[in-house]
């Protein structure tokens, strides 16, 4: 609860900092200071220190799974605003509103862990949503930028239509908005009405988290919205989306697993190809990134297939190792001038630092032991062979990450073994040490995940 | 503690090493540290099987039921000081090689070293496919950026290969681990796996694939010629001096006491093809032109009869194959110090531009003949009682093939004496032409090397039972579980 009502509040702090603030280094070392505060409230609130105790009948619970999500989330938060925030100048003059609508974003998120409510879900799907069409059209002269917020703004608002649609359905056939009271219905035959609606909300949650075959917008939006959100939007908003999902899942629909679980098989599966293949063919690394973020959603989704123990754990997990390593990736591509892979030609000689943090990144994304990668892919591994009798979907998974190490690994291939000129650009040794720590946090969480998941059990 | 200092020794060196500045400073320092190593692997030697610093138990993400043990047993002793022993001598007889950026190319070398010391050590599961991979990532970077002109494709397709076949083992212990029944990654545990007959196969296949394409097997062999070709050879002996090791260490710790009724099953049909691999092989070796090529596919040859002795599952044809996995390190190791030093002086590796180097450099004729000779099994070389325990293995084991198996080896036994002796007879004797006219007989450094190789070839040639002795145990171990086979295996 603390992070839920500080979130608004810092948001609108931040709406009004940009009127009473002069310089830009004080707007954003306000938010920096803010976010250590949200931080910090979140931590108190996972040892037991609740600020605020407001009674929602049940609708929004914060338990050690959200409240981990939340510590996860805020930290990857900090350590995106302290590689990239400065960049955000370059987008466009209303730079404090950058951050109140990120702090907003961040309020969404911490709804769409908590829910027990398909209300409460919606509206942090919406919370999340609406800021983010605002920060992908925020370069406003750039067209492609426009582009890909008008196309992120009605498919959107299409997939939140189907939502609604959804909740009304299953509002029809049960009587209740609560995840709690439809998880407990366990009738031997549920009503179609139920199970138009799970469908429903399952295609809109698949957008959302550009699950195939919804995820034709991920490549144009990510792609034309200015490279820092892009970082924002394809990890942490992502990481939430999946948190979400399978909070949803798990709490409503829990008991018909064996009904939906071909479905998201077949999901699954065609997500892991369509991401993986597609980002072979990229020429621009942000692209390529999109199209590893889609490949990336197909492993998360393997979580929900499983729906475990061992799945919840490991969703969150992969979201940090996810989030970590793609932040830093994109925290040095914004500094690129040129976005291909040849681009990147001799970045080693240039800046042996960087491109040895961007390889421990890259090598984590591609699920190399020692990384926080492998162990996130080992956990959904294992989440699925716990069920029986689908060795196929695990090795097909396995084939498809093999696949992903080519698209990697050409970014390292570029950096070290080529000949080139990547343009040396100016970085703050602020900015290399904070790359250095998220490269260590990277390879500690891959040694020692239980750092992290001790608190799933505290 | 011995296990775990032979891990950290070379990983901590090895970190340490990326920030030396001086050249020459790096080569002394992971000099001394692989020496130092092989000083504590001596000592381990020097203790019983079985001792209380051989093994080591540690907390270690307890969450996922791995820990992080490791032991010194018979089998690891021989491979951690094959690897012990690789590391000094190759350094060495590189010492007169120029690299650029010397720290990183030592840092990533030690950092190998740990990831393979690792690998003959670990008894978790888990911590056995870290460390699989650790030893394979630095091989990635060493070879990519000190390799020759096709480098990049030709690692990266060594990279792939090995990496989906790891990654199929990985999904392989996580099915083991699911029958295990305590839910633990220890090797005990997975020894006493309860997998019905056709859960062993479908296990099987999953982590042999990664070992055969480790060793690698025919026809799964397609990236090694080229890439011991590509490889800067520094790196190329310890791929093909200790690295292929794991595959068949992997198989006797890993796949045929887990899976015991697979592996007698499937044996026929893998040693048939790894047959086939020595004969086409060695074919293609007599055919080769280029000294690497020629060593890389007498490295399949010789890694497909010790895969083929690995299936016969008798005591001789087991015991024969651990001698081997280390006498073939030795002495393939051997062999590329020749052929490196052969191309850092005449800037050509081609037989043909090669000839009479016998006058100019007596004395590296003649430590090659006596290597040519360790390689193709001559008694009194050290290969000689590996080979025929294992000769006598494939004989005497108990498929319906053993006759066609024995000739086939046979063949290829005999294929290997004519392209070795064919290169000795074209690279040293004849006569000599412009390129070989200047030659100059190697360094001292280059002398010490070689000649360790060849007073370890005569060492164990003479005196193998040493080997036998501390390997008697784990083959032990292994038949034992062939012999249950039918007590413990649930029915179908």
């Amino acid at each position: 609860m603390n992070a839920l009502l500080l979130s608004a509040i810092l948001g609108v702090v931040m709406m009004f900092s940009g009127i009473l603030l002069k310089s830009k280094a004080a707007v954003r070392n306000l938010a920096i200071a803010g976010l250590c505060v949200l931080l910090l409230a979140n931590i108190l609130e996972m040892c037991g220190t609740i600020f605020f105790n407001i009674d929602t009948k049940g609708m929004i619970v914060f338990d050690n799974f959200s409240l981990l999500f939340n510590s996860i989330a805020f930290v990857s938060t900090l350590l995106y605003l302290l590689l990239s925030a400065r960049d955000m100048e370059k987008v466009g003059v209303n730079y404090a509103e950058y951050f109140a609508l990120i702090f907003f974003i961040l309020c969404g998120i911490t709804l769409t862990s908590s829910f027990k409510s398909l209300l409460i879900l919606f509206l942090g799907i919406e919370i999340i949503s609406i800021p983010l069409y605002i920060l992908t059209g925020s370069d406003k002269k750039n067209l492609k930028s426009n582009e890909a917020s008008l196309k992120y703004f009605l498919l959107g608002a299409f997939s939140t239509g189907l939502m609604l649609m959804g909740i009304a359905f299953i509002y029809g056939a049960m009587g209740t908005f609560s995840t709690v009271s439809i998880g407990a219905f366990t009738a031997s035959k549920p009503s179609a009405l139920l199970i138009a609606g799970m469908l429903l909300l399952l295609f809109s949650m698949s957008f959302k988290a550009s699950v195939a075959p919804f995820h034709f917008w991920t490549p144009d939006v990510y792609d034309g919205a200015p490279t820092v959100f892009t970082s924002f939007m394809a990890t942490i908003v992502k990481a939430a989306v999946f948190i979400a999902f399978i909070r949803l899942f798990d709490d409503a629909f829990g008991f018909q697993q064996k009904q939906w679980q071909l479905f998201i098989a077949i999901l699954t599966v065609a997500t892991l190809f369509i991401g993986n293949i597609t980002a072979v063919f990229q020429q621009s690394v942000k692209r390529m990134l999109a199209y590893s973020s889609i490949a990336q959603a197909g492993f998360m989704m393997l979580s929900l297939y499983a729906m475990n123990a061992d799945a919840k754990e490991g969703l969150l997990l992969y979201t940090a190792a996810y989030s970590f390593a793609t932040i830093g990736i994109f925290a040095v591509l914004i500094k690129m001038k040129d976005y291909t892979f040849d681009g990147f030609n001799g970045f080693a000689k240039h800046q042996p630092l960087l491109a040895a943090t961007t390889t421990i990144f890259l090598l984590s994304l591609a699920g190399i032991p020692l990384t926080a990668g492998f162990l996130s892919k080992f956990y959904m591994l294992k989440a699925v062979m716990a069920e029986d009798k689908n060795l196929w979907l695990v090795i097909f998974a396995v084939l498809m990450a093999a696949v992903s190490v080519y698209y990697y690994f050409r970014v390292i291939q570029a950096m070290y073994f080529k000949e080139g000129d990547a343009q040396p650009m100016e970085v703050t040794p602020a900015f290399k040490w904070t790359l250095v720590v998220l490269a260590a946090l990277v390879i500690l969480l891959g040694i020692f995940p239980d750092l992290l998941l001790i608190w799933f059990y505290f | 503690m011995i296990p775990v200092l032979l891990i950290l020794i070379p990983l901590l060196t090895g970190l340490a090493a990326f920030f030396f500045k001086n050249d020459k400073n790096v080569r002394l320092w992971s000099l001394g540290v692989s020496l130092f190593t092989l000083g504590v692997s001596i000592m381990g030697l020097s203790l019983k099987d079985g001792a209380g610093p051989l093994a080591f138990h540690g907390e270690w993400m307890q969450t996922l039921g791995s820990s992080f043990s490791v032991k010194l047993d018979g089998m690891g002793q021989l491979l951690c000081l094959l690897n012990a022993i690789a590391y000094p001598l190759v350094i060495l007889a590189t010492w007169n090689s120029s690299y650029k950026k010397a720290n990183n190319f030592f840092a990533l070398m030690l950092l190998a070293q740990a990831g393979m010391m690792g690998v003959f050590l670990a008894t978790d599961a888990l911590l056995f496919y870290f460390l699989w991979e650790l030893a394979l990532i630095p091989m990635y970077f060493l070879c990519s950026q000190w390799g020759g002109e096709k480098r990049i494709a030709v690692t990266f397709k060594f990279f792939i290969y090995t990496f989906i076949g790891s990654l199929l083992m990985l999904i392989g212990i996580l099915y083991i681990y699911s029958h295990t029944p305590d839910h633990s990654f220890s090797i005990e545990s997975f020894y006493n796996a309860v997998l019905s007959r056709k859960e062993q196969h479908t296990v099987f296949w999953l982590i042999f694939i990664a070992f055969a394409i480790k060793m690698p097997i025919f026809p799964l062999h397609t990236w090694q010629p080229d890439t011991y070709e590509q490889s800067p050879t520094a790196t190329t002996m310890i791929l093909s001096g200790v690295m292929v090791k794991m595959g068949l260490f992997g198989m006797l710790r890993w796949l045929f006491p887990v899976v015991p009724f697979a592996s007698f099953q499937w044996g026929d049909f893998i040693t048939s093809a790894a047959l086939i691999g020595v004969i086409y092989a060695s074919l293609i070796a007599i055919k080769q032109n280029d000294l690497k090529r020629l060593i890389a596919y007498s490295s399949i040859a010789h890694i497909g009869l010790m895969c083929a002795a690995a299936f016969t599952q008798n005591i001789s044809g087991l015991q024969g194959l651990m001698i081997q996995m280390f006498n073939h390190g030795i002495n393939i190791i051997g062999l590329w110090i020749v052929v490196e030093l052969i191309e850092r002086q005449f800037g050509t590796r081609k037989i043909s531009e090669l000839g009479g180097l016998a006058q100019k450099a007596p004395v590296l004729a003649v430590l090659l003949v006596i290597v040519a000779l360790a390689n193709i099994a001559l008694p009194l070389t050290n290969a000689f009682p590996g080979e025929f325990l294992m000769f006598n293995g494939i004989f005497s084991s108990k498929t319906n093939y053993y006759l066609w198996f024995t000739i086939m080896a046979g063949m290829g036994i005999v294929l290997g004496a004519v392209y070795t002796l064919n290169m000795i007879r074209k690279v040293f004797y004849g006569t000599t032409n412009e390129l070989t006219n200047t030659a100059m007989d190697i360094k001292w450094n280059e002398k010490l090397a070689l000649g360790i190789i060849v007073a370890i070839i005569f060492l164990f040639g003479i005196y193998p039972q040493f080997l036998l002795n501390s390997t008697v145990a784990v083959t032990d171990t292994i038949i034992d579980k062939f012999e249950m086979l039918n007590n413990t295996l649930p029915k179908q």
